[in-house]
């Protein structure tokens, strides 16, 4: 771990209780979903990490509590350090707070998140897919949602392909 | 098929200001197919006579499916989808990727891999302004900028199909080094463009710079500041436009670039024409690293020695048993990756590209997210925008350089 | 000798009415910017200086249906672009033809998932499918010309059933 780094880790943990892990001096800091909006505003405000590079979400599917870790990525560009929060997040109505209000990136980063996981974001200003058609049921995202592959045309099966393909009339 | 749809206020109420539901202001479609969005985005405009008093882009016209393919195939089948994301950025994507990977199963790149990395990486670069810049006077009327920079980019492909084969989509940058060594003929041709594109850059410099008409449709047009530009998690050439010098080749080097000497240009305006001027500093910048990484480069292999993960030259094939079974091997099955997770980010010409990768002990990835630039820096379009005329509004588009398919992946 | 040479030396010209019309067709035709993805770039750089488009007719790429008669579907179509490009194939006037450019746009290409139309002729009828990720610029005038081929075997009885 980068030693700038070691008491910004330190004032998160003893504020809100948070485990860490390191993996290839990268430093992933797990929080509650309820203590998210809190910390961002702290390393925000007090430790200059002023850009939220990335928020994103990962499907542990056959495990059910919890489901999804939904992560986000700090920078501070002042310092040029990184850290990186991850927020357990459970299967069922799964649920984690805005952070629009901290950062004006997480806006449409929530919406897609709302659109490919399911996840409900509470306290969004704006809660519409974002990607996908608006029609569209299911969160492709997630590992019970099927890829939807359509199988090649082989000389032994290009008959019953055809047939099945909804080609366009005039 | 072709029935007129209502097309209802009510998704879009708590967007628009109150004056667009009385019917004071006009709602317009500036629909996907459109010759100045630079690609399928809509625009919903909410206009004021031609003011614009909001607008509302609405995405997901070329959303592919990326990240959800990526999981079914094994890290190197993966890596073809890459290319196809941010298309203008090929080679950058490729290097995203695949540091990311080399970070995650902790594979070594020898040196003459990094400096070619670096060539073929910063004439991406070049690549990609050029069309920028093609586009964006097609936009403002000066249509043969098009023309010019069109032909300076088909030297650029000419190198490209030398080194790999194809002109765009090459993969050519893989896990554990690069394809294969470049052929005799690569150092002429780099240094053939080497020694003509300084006079074109001047060229197109006396065509635009100091161009009245230029400089009236660009001068304090679409002001970002620091601190939206930072909310909005703007990175590239228009967060050093406004203000911030924050470029990761110079604050976190990868691929040897702290051998190199280069600087970054910055612009405290804020305005499209610092983003424009910005662009064209590095366009210099990035011949002047082309430059230093040809006299360096180093002799030596072009891919790790570690069979475990990085498949064999075909030579060894036909000698060795060991080659052939790991060739096998990788081929077949892939390679194992630790069950963790890693972040890596690389400086593409839009802004900082990075991917989150993560792995769970088999051949496939369990998650691959690309935080793409282009996301970020259209989200911040709808706040440098209120106020401007519609025409300005397609200078704005121009400047803040996006690519669709970095959007929707 | 017969008829065309002596007619010729007065200045007259038989021919008939269907190679007239499908000459003048093939001659300007005009296609339709539907740049959606990676193939755009490659339309691109076919329609600009190193090999221009313009000398197989080509010259200028019209942004609105109702003044083109040719679209070139360059790039991937997703499933919420779909009725997009079905609307936009209805609003072209009669003659039309339809190429589609590249391999996401003729089989799906690379990406075999949820979000993308397996080949764009789910869509609208395809005239001449152009192979390639992306496809050179030189195949892309290759297809054009085999459209031009194509339109000049036209006959008129089978343009009146559809």
């Amino acid at each position: 771990m980068d030693k700038k780094l070691e008491p910004i880790v330190k004032a998160v943990q003893s504020k809100f209780g948070a485990t860490f892990e390191e993996f290839r001096d990268e430093v992933h800091l797990f929080v509650k979903p309820e203590q998210i909006v809190e910390a961002l505003t702290l390393l925000r405000d007090e430790q200059n990490f002023e850009l939220l590079s990335a928020l994103t979400a990962v499907d542990y599917y056959p495990q059910e509590t919890p489901r999804f870790h939904v992560i986000y990525q700090l920078t501070s560009i002042t310092k040029n350090l990184s850290v990186q929060l991850r927020v357990p997040v459970n299967g069922t109505s799964p649920k984690v707070p805005t952070v629009t209000r901290v950062f004006g990136s997480a806006n449409w980063r929530e919406r897609e998140l709302l659109d490919m996981f399911g996840i409900e974001v509470e306290g969004h200003p704006d809660p519409r897919r974002l990607l996908n058609p608006d029609d569209m049921e299911g969160h492709p995202l997630r590992k019970d949602f099927p890829l939807g592959y359509e199988e090649p045309q082989f000389t032994f099966n290009f008959d019953e392909i055809d047939l099945r393909k909804p080609y366009a009339k005039e | 098929m072709t029935q007129i749809e209502e097309v209802s206020l009510d998704q879009y109420k708590h967007l628009v200001s109150e004056r667009a539901l009385t019917g004071e202001t006009m709602l317009l479609n500036m629909g996907p197919q459109h010759p100045s969005t630079h690609g399928v985005l809509r625009l919903l405009l909410e206009l004021d006579g031609e003011i614009v008093v909001n607008c509302i882009p609405d995405i997901g016209f070329l959303h592919t499916g990326v990240e959800k393919n990526m999981e079914a195939k094994t890290y190197q089948k993966a890596e073809v989808m890459t290319d196809r994301l941010d298309y203008m950025n090929t080679m950058g994507n490729n290097l995203a990727y695949v540091m990311a990977v080399e970070k995650l199963i902790d594979v070594d790149v020898p040196a003459r891999a990094q400096a070619l990395r670096v060539i073929l990486v910063e004439l991406q670069r070049i690549a990609s302004h050029l069309v920028w810049l093609g586009t964006s006077g097609l936009d403002l009327a000066a249509m043969s900028m098009f023309l010019y920079c069109f032909r300076e980019r088909e030297q650029i492909l000419d190198i490209f199909e030398l080194v790999s084969g194809q002109r765009m989509m090459t993969t050519y940058i893989r896990p554990g080094g690069v394809w294969r060594d470049v052929p005799v003929e690569f150092e002429k041709a780099v240094r053939d463009f080497i020694k003509v594109f300084p006079k074109r850059i001047d060229e197109y410099e006396t065509l635009l710079t100091k161009n009245p008409l230029f400089i009236d449709r660009m001068v304090d047009i679409g002001y970002l500041s620091k601190e939206t530009a930072l909310s909005y998690g703007v990175t590239g050439p228009s967060l050093r436009a406004s203000g911030v010098d924050w470029d990761l080749r110079k604050a976190r080097p990868y691929c040897g670039y702290e051998q190199y000497d280069f600087n970054v240009p910055t612009r405290t305006e804020g305005d499209t024409y610092a983003r424009y001027l910005v662009r064209i500093e590095e366009l210099r910048e990035s011949l002047k690293i082309v430059e230093q990484a040809l006299n360096k480069l180093p002799l030596g292999p072009v891919r790790s020695e570690n069979r475990k993960f990085v498949p064999p030259p075909r030579s060894e094939i036909g000698v060795s048993m060991e080659s052939l079974i790991h060739h096998f091997k990788l081929w077949t099955e892939g390679f194992p990756a630790p069950k963790a997770s890693i972040y890596s980010a690389v400086e593409s010409p839009r802004g900082e590209l990075a991917v989150y990768l993560e792995g769970d002990g088999g051949p496939k990835p369990m998650r691959v997210h690309m935080r793409t630039p282009s996301f970020d820096n259209l989200g911040v379009v709808p706040q440098i925008v209120k106020g401007y005329l519609v025409a300005d509004l397609v200078a704005i588009l121009a400047s803040v350089d996006i690519v669709l398919g970095d959007i929707d992946r | 000798m017969g008829v065309e040479q002596k007619l010729g030396d007065m200045g007259v010209v038989t021919t008939t009415l269907e190679s007239v019309v499908n000459w003048s067709r093939t001659n300007a035709m005009w296609p339709m910017l539907f740049g959606l993805a990676c193939c755009a770039i490659e339309m691109m750089s076919a329609q600009a200086a190193h090999y221009d488009m313009s000398r197989f007719g080509m010259e200028l790429m019209r942004a609105s249906p109702r003044q083109s008669d040719l679209m070139i579907v360059a790039g991937r179509v997703s499933k919420k672009m779909g009725p997009v490009l079905r609307r936009l194939y209805d609003q072209m006037p009669e003659p039309k033809w339809v190429i589609a450019m590249g391999d996401c746009a003729s089989c799906g290409g690379v990406f075999n998932n949820y979000a993308i139309y397996q080949g764009v002729d789910e869509v609208v009828p395809v005239d001449v499918f152009v192979a390639g990720c992306p496809p050179r610029p030189e195949a892309l005038i290759h297809g054009v010309l085999t459209i031009h081929e194509k339109v000049k075997g036209e006959k008129f009885k089978d343009l009146a059933v559809k």
